[in-house]
């Protein structure tokens, strides 16, 4: 009758426990939330310039992300070249840096008297700290790794001999990538660039570190509900909270197929 | 065995702030997946854990608690968490080697950051004997819940204007912050170093434009000496604090007692070694805490 050997009792036990972890912050949550006022927590003015800032430096580092990482996956899965591990390391370090680690790093590289921003500043006149753009770096710093991670991965699953086969039918390289490894791969790469706009939209350390706090230009939703916190406004602090974690959700949902599903 | 002591309070503290939930969850799970042997042997476990883990903290720690209330040197013992303004780090961090001299078997331990998130998680039941914010709508704030009480002022702070070395832009006092071209750095309004800053703007009549209102005044500080920003609102603490790398400016309003920082402290009401907290409060109000504030920039209360 029984397929299965009985599960182990301990195992089970201590699994439990670990899920209940990750549970219960999130019951927590739902439980303090403000449902009455929470229409009017959202539509404060300054929640509302923190969830459109949110929006568009979000989009804007994914769209960075995509940019200038999709190129970058694709050398390191499909071109040898001396150093590669190391470059493929190199992408991962913001995956394991403290986020504010990073921030003060990219005030010493990107700042007015960094190693490249001084140059900007004194060549340009562009100073990215306390800017829009500079949140939109910050966050594209932290964000980028997810997409090229993903996207190296995927085109490297790929069988190169439909695309050898179309060079030998006389296909342009671009040609090649836009008709044969693109679509062969778009699942992961779309995936990859929601999980990286996912994790620009939560971004903090290096934001507030690298950019600043200040309203209308660098306070995105993880910087007010840190600083509502500290008012001791609670309820607006959930408010923004429950907002973050809908779209967490909301990620985990479009993405199932590629984790949950693939058990 | 002086240092067993703390590490077995240690042990037992977290034990009776994990039992609530953990047998609560291990029966439920048991009960939902297990045959009935192992299960109920789990959930004794699990009872056994929180009955030991809550009857032994409490009862030891008001036992210790009542035992010492009449502290000499060296009659106290354990640890101390004092929550702090991140503007005390430095002369707390002195005071607490004294007062460790002074008291061999206590360890001092400081979380330093922003009042306002400080009395936040004192209100939401963090372990801190001692709480030690940089004014007094904080402690209000902490106070009215009943979670400190009968607060002293050990010390006040006045503003100052914090500039790159040199002072290239020329700063002389609050009016030059709005000239365009200066890229100011303040405290966010919800932090006392921000409003106090916000309040010293008014009252000279100055209207400026923050390039951004940082978290807390050290990362204003962070702010000036990496040349991000040309000049910040700081406490004269901070300056001195800053030592070659910044420069100070006054801001031009000397002697108003509403535009400088009250440092009250107080026992939180939950304090685990209270002997130790009142201790430390009354070391530092004594006279070498006062003259260590002194050295550090800090006016006597």
């Amino acid at each position: 009758m029984r397929r299965r050997a009985r599960p182990p009792i301990v195992a089970v036990c201590i699994g439990g426990v670990a899920a209940t972890f990750f549970l219960l912050p999130l019951v927590g949550l739902a439980r303090r939330a403000p449902w009455s006022s929470l229409l009017s927590d959202l539509t404060d003015p300054a929640a509302r310039t923190a969830l459109r800032l949110s929006l568009i430096c979000s989009l804007w580092a994914t769209v960075v992300a995509v940019g200038a990482g999709l190129p970058l996956a694709w050398v390191l899965a499909r071109v040898e070249f001396p150093g590669r591990r190391l470059v493929r390391a190199l992408v991962l370090v913001p995956l394991v840096l403290p986020p504010v680690v990073g921030g003060v790093a990219l005030l010493l590289a990107f700042g007015r008297r960094g190693l490249l921003g001084q140059y900007l500043d004194r060549w340009f006149g562009i100073t990215l700290p306390f800017t829009t753009a500079g949140a939109v770096v910050a966050e594209a710093f932290v964000a980028m790794p997810f997409l090229v991670v993903t996207a190296e991965a995927a085109f490297r699953g790929t069988d190169r001999r439909y695309e050898d086969a179309a060079r030998t039918l006389g296909a342009k390289r671009w040609t090649v990538f836009r008709r044969v490894t693109l679509p062969s791969t778009w699942p992961a790469l779309a995936a990859g660039a929601v999980l990286a706009w996912a994790r620009a939209l939560g971004e903090f350390g290096a934001t507030i570190t690298f950019a600043g706090n200040t309203p209308g230009r660098t306070t995105t939703i993880p910087l007010q509900v840190y600083l509502l916190l500290e008012s001791g406004r609670l309820d607006g602090a959930i408010a923004l909270s429950l907002v973050l974690l809908g779209v967490s959700v909301a990620v985990l949902a479009l993405l199932r197929e590629r984790w949950v599903g693939a058990l | 065995m002086s240092h067993e002591r703390p590490m077995r309070r240690r042990l037992r503290g977290f034990l009776a702030r994990l039992t609530p939930a953990a047998p609560v969850v291990l029966v439920a799970l048991a009960a939902l997946v297990a045959p009935a042997a192992p299960a109920a042997l789990v959930a004794l476990v699990a009872l056994g854990a929180a009955g030991c883990g809550s009857d032994g903290t409490n009862t030891s720690a008001a036992a210790n608690d009542r035992s010492t209330t009449a502290p000499g040197p060296g009659t106290l013992s354990g640890d101390l968490q004092v929550f702090a303004a991140a503007s005390l780090t430095d002369a707390f961090t002195e005071l607490g080697k004294a007062f460790e001299a002074e008291h061999p078997k206590v360890t001092v331990t400081f979380d330093f950051a922003a009042s306002s998130a400080l009395a936040q998680q004192i209100d939401e039941g963090a372990p801190a004997d001692v709480f030690a914010p940089a004014d007094e709508a904080s402690m209000k704030r902490v106070t009215e819940r009943g979670n400190a009480s009968d607060p002293r002022i050990i010390a006040r702070n006045r503003l100052a204007i914090l500039v790159e070395k040199g002072n290239p832009k020329g700063i002389t006092g609050l009016a030059d912050l709005a000239e365009p071209g200066v890229v100011l750095a303040l405290c966010a309004p919800a932090v006392p170093c921000g409003r106090l800053a916000d309040a010293a703007l008014e009252k000279a009549g100055v209207r400026v434009e923050p390039a951004s209102l940082e978290e807390n005044v050290k990362a204003v500080v962070a702010k000036v000496t990496l040349g991000e920003a040309d000049a910040g609102i700081v406490y004269a603490t901070d300056v001195k604090a800053a030592g070659g790398k910044a420069e100070g400016v006054g801001i031009g309003i000397a002697g108003d007692p509403s535009l400088e920082a009250v440092y009250p402290i107080a026992v939180t009401k939950q304090a685990r070694n209270a002997a130790a907290a009142r201790a430390w409060i009354e070391f530092v109000r004594s006279g070498e805490g006062q003259k260590t504030l002194a050295k550090f920039g800090f006016l006597s209360p």
